[in-house]
């Protein structure tokens, strides 16, 4: 299949779909056709270059205080989070859970629905309308009424408190990048000359490919995995390492390949991909893992192998802003760089490319660069969360990090299993697992799999940031029945050790004092 | 469950033979240990190659030999002249065998040879001995088969000309393997290597079956690495509070059967543990307890489990053979490590896992062991525990699903773990190796009998 077909031409003016009523609002929102750039003003406090998760949260928090900030983007505003990663992945996602249970009615003492086919189509414009509905608080013309002047074109350094866009000067007392970061290619002979797909053109796709290989087993590679074997597509997911998600907990990974083999994913794990070749419009990919060498024929290839940041082009010599294609822009705790006047956030410059982490780490600019801030990227405590089915979510250190750090660290695991809410809605696979500094009740982090992980793992988040014991969560009442009082379940296992170390206590105290 | 409901199961049988039990039944408790423990030995006799003394990984037919295997034949030889079942002379013969072959095996590392830097491929052709399977040269199987030859030089310390032989080979045998290069670029050591594509990495974390493998390596006089190789390997345990109970948590039973099975763990601590306040005796009878409550609670709603019917491990499994069962679709796997409380789980559990489990909490197993058998006789075949069986996939003649033929591994588990419950024996032989009680130091284990 050749993927041209597939994927549709886009409309030369911007990146949309020509003839779609909601891709049509979504690039009046974020980068209208008839836009015109305002006049500069003589100078600005703060210009923010990149107009992603990170230079509009900058850009609103700033104005929003009353300084004069411009912000520049090349492309579309709303950056990969709204255009090409986690909105419309998730919307993806919610329909390929409903075919899934669909598919799996049976479980849940419904009928199977007797002719469960996919329309595709309809489900890539679900994913446009989620699209544009969500741009409209990112729209340009809104940001202009904020008081925000908005760019859109390329913006160069000229000096390290000058930048140029369309040949415009723009005059900063400060500036913010964020640039983001684009998918990275792995360098696998024959994949550029067969084509292939990422998040930047995946979800454009007209109709689903018959076979499709997913290379890489991150957050990435495994949503899309099971969303599109879910939507009725062929998949088969190589991942170098032993396992997936390599930074999360062994039985987290386990669960995953699990439900990845039940809903009929091939999973190559310890795999690569070789090269690829095309013969009669298929993809030929050759897999080898150790030493035992296989092949796979597909339709569409689609990468996840991760995220490069995007540094090019803006001539940040020029700046005095240190970089590497790798890390992206150096920058120190303040998330200053070496030009003092310069910052960077979110995905330019973080080895955590979140949109939450995007979001903090843009916080902590505005307030260091334009108020006089001394906060620190470092005191951040981050969740994440992997968005597959279980969800798989994690805040804080793990036990291992915690170990090595030589912390003594205990676990309190409560299986999905023995939340009353999980049995009744038929989502038991999973665990809430919370580590705490052993003989104490201070929560070092928690990792939660679980069919609505994300949303649990706040309550971890709040009381790490709070300071908050897990002994003080045995006391919050949890609404019943609902999935998170397993995380309460935890915390009244940690209260039953401590009275049982207490009661052990008094028992050799009792003893000893007999003895005397 | 009521809150203090686990912590009154694990109160219940922490104490090692709690109930009181007249002499009849400790009389049919030890006939039945006997029987099982005969049969079980039986399997090396049945399986073994006397001219190489390599024994098959399982009795199916042209199946090949496991080094493994071949590490618990080893260990259960002596076991089996203590009790008569084979004679002395009989016994360094067998020992004698392999022990020859190993040293006189093609050490080259090419593809069709037998080992490499002292270690050897996982499984080899039962005749020739050579690598077969294209399988990896084996970290973790080196070392089980290393443990034997250990076991079998502590015991065979006669004066004879073939004993004397024995000890030396097995010596030597374990001063050659070069731990240090099984390293390769890391702290802790690798799981395998072949000749085609280099060391391989399966990403074990956390507990697993290694600490032999590790005490075996800490203690060698020839190539030892580095004493941190012990701490970085344990960075990754978990000591988690599951069900009630805190232990250090690993899934299947058999990584908390395997390195018990040669030393004895009783009293003994290293830095994790003493921290823990704890030891990892303990630790595996604790995770008994885990393993019950699971199968009390039975989450997935399999057929057969309860209290009584428990044994998630390593094993056998009806590999898809029936894709439904009881109307609802499940999963079934091959042989794979199954574990609780995270699976796999398809409702496969291994009669010999809840018996291996013996030394840890006798009344608890013996009570289970009886309780699979009366209900699942079918998983007894030949008088041997299957690999495997699964009471939710019944045939047309009403019997369960059962592994065909029976495996090494679990032979060997079974005989030597009943040998320990009863004599101690080959616990009573490795605590006075003096390469384990070194390893044993340098990994930093001290107290009780070290």
């Amino acid at each position: 299949m050749n993927l041209t077909a597939i994927v549709p031409q886009r409309s030369a003016s911007a990146t949309t779909i020509a003839g779609d009523g909601a891709e049509s609002e979504r690039i009046d929102n974020v980068h209208p056709v008839d836009w015109r750039n305002p006049p500069p003003a003589s100078h600005y406090d703060l210009v923010i270059v990149g107009g992603g998760t990170a230079g509009l949260t900058a850009a609103k928090a700033a104005a929003s205080r009353g300084a004069k900030t411009a912000l520049v983007e090349r492309h579309l505003l709303g950056g990969t989070c709204l255009n090409i990663g986690c909105v419309p992945s998730k919307a993806i996602l919610r329909t390929s859970r409903l075919y899934a249970e669909m598919h799996d009615a049976d479980r849940y003492g419904a009928c199977v629905p007797g002719d469960v086919r996919v329309d595709f189509a309809a489900v890539m414009q679900r994913v446009r309308g989620v699209r544009a509905r969500i741009s409209r608080a990112d729209s340009a013309r809104g940001l202009t009424a904020a008081g925000i002047d908005v760019f859109f074109g390329q913006a160069r350094f000229t000096r390290t408190d000058a930048l140029e866009v369309q040949g415009v000067t723009l005059r900063f007392g400060k500036a913010l990048i964020a640039t983001g970061a684009r998918p990275d290619t792995p360098a696998i002979p024959g994949l550029a000359e067969a084509g292939y797909l990422t998040n930047e053109n995946a979800f454009d796709l007209t109709r689903p490919p018959g076979r499709l290989l997913v290379i890489g087993g991150g957050p990435l590679g495994c949503e899309m995995a099971q969303a599109f074997c879910r939507l009725g597509v062929q998949t088969t997911i190589v991942q170098r390492r032993p396992l997936f998600l390599p930074r999360e907990e062994r039985d987290a990974a386990q669960i995953l390949s699990d439900a990845f083999a039940r809903d009929g994913i091939e999973v190559r794990l310890n795999t690569r991909a070789l090269n690829v070749r095309v013969d009669g419009g298929a993809k030929i990919v050759d897999l080898v893992s150790d030493d035992y060498h296989s092949t796979v024929v597909v339709d569409a290839i689609l990468t996840g192998t991760g995220r490069v940041p995007n540094t090019a082009g803006l001539d940040l010599e020029a700046a005095g802003v240190d970089f590497d294609p790798h890390r992206g822009v150096h920058v120190d705790n303040f998330l200053r760089t070496r030009n003092r006047r310069i910052y960077a956030a979110g995905d330019v410059c973080l080895g955590d490319k979140f949109n939450d982490t995007a979001q903090a780490s843009a916080l902590i600019v505005i307030e260091n660069a334009l108020f006089g801030g001394r906060r620190r990227l470092s005191e951040l405590t981050i969740p994440w969360c992997t968005y597959t089915d279980p969800e798989i979510a994690h805040v804080g250190l793990y036990a291992r990090q915690a170990r090595e750090r030589n912390i003594p660290v205990k676990t309190f695991t409560i299986p999905m299993h023995d939340a009353d809410r999980a049995i009744a809605d038929d989502e038991e696979v999973g665990f809430v697992k919370i580590s705490v500094k052993e003989r104490t009740d201070q929560i070092l982090g928690a990792t939660i799999v679980a069919r609505h992980a994300g949303e649990m793992i706040s309550e971890i988040t709040l009381a790490i940031v709070a300071g908050v014991g897990l002994g003080t969560l045995a006391r919050v009442i949890h609404a019943y029945p609902t999935q998170a009082e397993a995380i309460r379940k935890a915390a009244d296992a940690f209260v039953r050790t401590r009275v049982a170390s207490y009661r052990q206590r008094r028992s050799t105290a009792w003893l000893s004092s007999l003895r005397l | 469950m009521m809150p203090n409901e686990t912590h009154e199961v694990l109160q219940l049988h922490a104490t090692p033979h709690v109930m009181n039990r007249d002499a009849a039944e400790v009389d049919a408790d030890e006939a039945l240990l006997d029987g099982i423990q005969h049969a079980a030995f039986g399997y090396f006799r049945q399986t073994v190659n006397p001219a190489n003394g390599l024994v098959a990984d399982t009795t199916r037919q042209h199946w090949p030999c496991s080094i493994a295997v071949v590490g618990f034949a080893l260990s259960v030889y002596p076991a089996a002249v203590e009790r008569g079942w084979l004679s002395r002379d009989e016994a360094v013969e067998l020992c004698l065998a392999a022990l020859r072959f190993f040293r006189d095996s093609d050490q080259r590392g090419t593809p069709d040879s037998t080992g490499y830097k002292g270690f050897y491929y996982h499984f080899l052709d039962m005749q020739s001995g050579r690598r077969t399977w294209r399988s990896e040269l084996s970290m973790i199987d080196t070392a089980l088969l290393i443990a034997g030859a250990l076991t079998a030089r502590m015991y065979f310390d006669g004066e004879t000309l073939q004993e004397a032989e024995l000890r030396e080979i097995a010596d030597e045998l374990y001063r050659r393997i070069d731990w240090r290069w099984a390293q390769h670029d890391r702290e802790t050591i690798m799981q395998g290597w072949k000749p085609e594509s280099g060391f391989l990495h399966y990403g074990w974390e956390g507990y697993s079956e290694s600490i032999v493998l590790y005490v075996l390596a800490l203690g060698s006089p020839t190539h030892a690495p580095g004493a941190r190789i012990y701490e970085a390997w344990s960075a990754t345990y978990q000591w988690e509070n599951l069900y009630d109970v805190d232990f250090l948590y690993a899934g299947p039973l058999f990584i908390h059967q395997f390195s018990h099975a040669w030393i004895d763990f009783r009293g003994i601590q290293d830095r994790f543990m003493r921290e823990k306040r704890s030891d990892y005796f303990e630790n595996s009878r604790r995770a008994v307890v885990v393993q019950r409550e699971y199968a009390r609670r039975n989450p997935l709603g399999f057929a057969g489990y309860d209290e009584h019917c428990w044994g998630l491990t390593a094993g056998d499994g009806p590999n898809n053979a029936m894709p439904r069962m009881t109307g609802v679709r499940r999963r079934l796997l091959g042989y794979t490590a199954r574990g609780v409380p995270f699976g796999p789980d398809d409702g496969t559990l291994a009669g010999w896992a809840a018996l291996a489990s013996l030394p840890f909490a006798s009344d608890v197993v013996l009570s289970t062991v009886r309780a699979m058998l009366r209900r699942y006789p079918e998983m007894y075949t030949d008088h041997r525990y299957a690999s495997g069986f699964n009471p939710g996939l019944i045939d047309a003649d009403g019997k369960c699903w059962v592994s065909a033929g029976h495996y090494g591994l679990d032979q060997g588990i079974v005989t030597m773990m009943i040998e320990n419950h009863r004599t101690q024996l080959i616990w009573r032989l490795m605590r006075k190796c003096p390469y384990v009680v070194d390893g044993l130091r340098r990994a930093g284990f001290t107290g009780g009998w070290l």
